[in-house]
């Protein structure tokens, strides 16, 4: 049996937060989370978040999409049923794609803002039936929390922690044990 | 914290604070409804039962029972989906174009302006759909793979285009929208203290607890989404302006029409926000975030569409002359001196002309005269979808097939349902949704609230 601390710093303000976790960081801590009813910019950097790449997936979704939309569209209009429309008949699909560019344009973008959608509901683990695990239901309307974890702190004691916090402008602290079950 | 240039009208009024906003916005979810929602509803609703009666009765009998004829064989339906379409243009251009120039008083009216998108996008729909007349085998307008000799959907056709852009616009604005609801359906799930309001909004906002990755991915989505939706507005009416620009009938022939028919769509589409708007903030006490300066935006976007709408008909009146074909200017001359003349002289008035009003400041910075203005430019925009569609068609090649369309009870029944379907949705989404992108308010409140543009430095208020 492994008794670990969570310690969560409540603040009314965003910039105040933020000057927290930097002088957290500053002595070595790691914020192990941090709720807030809204995105707070410049926080990332701070606390060791990494641009997200689901940017990057939408690319690929998008490129999948573009690709299925051409090789479809060959398929019925060229291959398998040639239609021959007012004398211009589809020989190849070079010559048929300016027909084919809306098609392909919007089978794009269907792909890739489904896909990354998708992905981004998988990524956060927000999906339907879901249960919320914001620690307090006021981080979703007006405060702002930073979650410390001794599991992730070694080097510190929780007293140390909650000290540092305490000179923070913090609001509330509030403090949880729970217990990790060591494998045998 | 960014600093606002100081000269900027602030954008949330008063004394706000995190929680105010919080309250203001998701009390009316929170208390019983006002009387006049019920009076709003029950109305809307009616007139919904019948353009659902009507509809049915169409599909029952034939589209004969509309006022089509062997000359006009497009009329009032596609006229309503293109009015429709037009109207679902400003949500997303609101929330997307506005999202990449990063024009804050977006925020405030985005929300509600994407629910009408979609809900305008469900209406167009409607009327291709029962236009089929076996609207049963409605599947066929995809590529699917079938028994009759592999018989595939024509690609090189706008209309298939058109089946391609639609239902990518709305799915993809559905998502949009629904992405930005997660964590303000969150903050109502925490705000609630109703069991079964509970477990509807905790199901509703996917268990959203606000965690700085999950913003960190919320805000790159909204971004890419807005980089993809942003050339999807375009392209969806300038597909439907295809469906009249590939044929060959004078009239419809005519290269301005994408340009010409997205900026009508985000004209419309911005009139029919400030209709719904100007009702919204003062029922629902919003005054505080839709501000008077929101309304003045909004104005100048519909003085700046109205006017390139006012160029792009002169434009297309003087080509039909100056191309020297006889039947294109003959097309045009009949448009303004026909029997029709005076559909073209209504358009001409209510979109040339009227929002060329709104130069004046004190007039676009009024709330009765921009909510006359906003009716005014919907019929306008539904004139010029008619006078394109019918005025073009109703005197053929054959003056032996001239002919004129008069539109039956079916016709009327059906547009007038969609409207009264499109106003029970909206209202529905007043009553249960968040109105207002709280997350995004919120975020916006220290640089643009006018309580902290008051300060004398915003990083010292404790």
């Amino acid at each position: 049996m492994n008794t670990e601390k969570i310690i969560y710093g409540m603040y009314d303000d965003e910039q105040e937060l933020m000057g927290a976790a930097k002088s957290l960081v500053s002595k070595g801590v790691k914020v192990t989370e941090v709720y807030s009813p809204f995105p707070i910019h410049g926080l990332d950097p701070i606390i060791g978040i990494r641009p997200t790449r689901l940017g990057d997936m939408a690319f690929i979704y998008g490129l999948f999409g573009m690709t299925m939309a051409l090789i479809g569209m060959r398929y019925f209009m060229v291959v398998d049923w040639p239609m021959n429309i007012g004398g211009k008949p589809n020989f190849s699909l070079l010559e048929n794609l300016p027909a084919f560019i809306p098609v392909t344009f919007e089978f794009t973008v269907l792909c890739a803002c489904h896909g990354m959608a998708i992905t981004y509901m998988f990524r956060n683990k927000t999906l339907p039936g879901m249960p919320a695990s914001n620690p307090d239901p006021r981080t979703t309307d007006n405060m702002f929390v930073i979650e410390l974890n001794t599991a992730d702190n070694k080097d510190f004691s929780s007293e140390q922690l909650s000290g540092w916090l305490k000179e923070t402008p913090v609001v509330e602290l509030t403090e949880k044990v729970y217990t990790i079950q060591e494998e045998i | 914290m960014v600093k606002e240039a100081a000269i900027r009208e602030p954008l949330i009024l008063g004394n706000k604070s995190y929680s105010d906003i919080t309250n203001d916005v998701i009390s009316p979810i929170m208390n019983k409804a006002p009387k006049a929602w019920y009076v709003l509803i029950s109305i809307a609703a009616v007139i919904a039962l019948w353009g659902l009666g009507c509809i049915m009765y169409l599909i029952g009998t034939g589209i004969g029972t509309w006022g089509l004829n062997k000359t006009v064989g497009w009329a009032w339906d596609i006229t309503n989906f293109v009015w429709w379409v037009g109207i679902g243009h400003a949500g997303t251009l609101i929330s997307a174009v506005l999202l990449l120039f990063r024009q804050k008083w977006r925020m405030a009216i985005n929300r509600s302006a994407e629910a009408m998108t979609i809900f305008a996008v469900m209406m167009a729909a409607v009327f291709p759909g029962i236009h089929m007349g076996r609207i049963w085998l409605a599947y066929f307008v995809f590529p699917v793979p079938n028994q009759f000799g592999s018989l595939w959907v024509n690609f090189n056709s706008p209309l298939l285009w058109d089946v391609f852009a639609i239902s990518t616009y709305f799915s993809v604005s559905l998502v949009f929208w629904y992405i930005g609801l997660i964590p303000d359906f969150a903050t109502i799930r925490d705000k609630v203290t109703d069991p079964i309001r509970k477990k509807i909004y905790s199901l509703l906002s996917f268990g959203w607890s606000g965690r700085a990755k999950h913003w960190n991915r919320f805000e790159e989505v909204s971004l890419v989404l807005a980089g993809m939706a942003t050339p999807l507005v375009f392209s969806v009416h300038s597909i439907v302006s295809m469906d009249f620009a590939t044929s060959v009938i004078p009239g419809w022939h005519t290269t301005i029409f994408p340009p010409y028919f997205v900026s009508g769509a985000v004209f419309s589409g911005f009139a029919m926000v400030q209709t719904l708007l100007l009702i919204m903030r003062k029922v629902m006490k919003l005054e505080s975030y839709v501000t008077i300066k929101h309304i003045e935006y909004m104005n100048i976007v519909i003085i700046v569409t109205g006017s390139i709408v006012g160029v792009a008909y002169i434009t297309e009146l003087f080509i039909s002359w100056y191309s020297g074909v006889e039947y294109e200017s003959y097309a045009f001359i009949n448009r303004f001196s026909g029997p029709y003349w005076w559909s073209y002289w209504s358009m001409m008035t209510c979109n040339v002309i009227s929002p060329q009003l709104f130069w004046v400041k004190k007039w676009r910075r009024n709330l009765s005269f921009t909510f006359v203005m906003s009716i005014i430019v919907n019929i306008g925009m539904w004139f010029e979808r008619f006078v394109i569609i019918v005025t073009s068609l109703h005197r053929d090649y054959l003056p032996s097939s001239w002919t004129m369309f008069y539109p039956t009870w079916v016709d009327i029944g059906v547009f007038i349902g969609t409207i009264g379907i499109f106003f029970v949705l909206f209202l529905l989404f007043t009553r249960f949704f968040p109105v207002l992108a709280l997350n995004e308010v919120k975020s916006i409140l220290k640089s643009s609230g006018e309580e902290y543009k008051n300060k004398p430095d915003n990083h010292n208020h404790h």
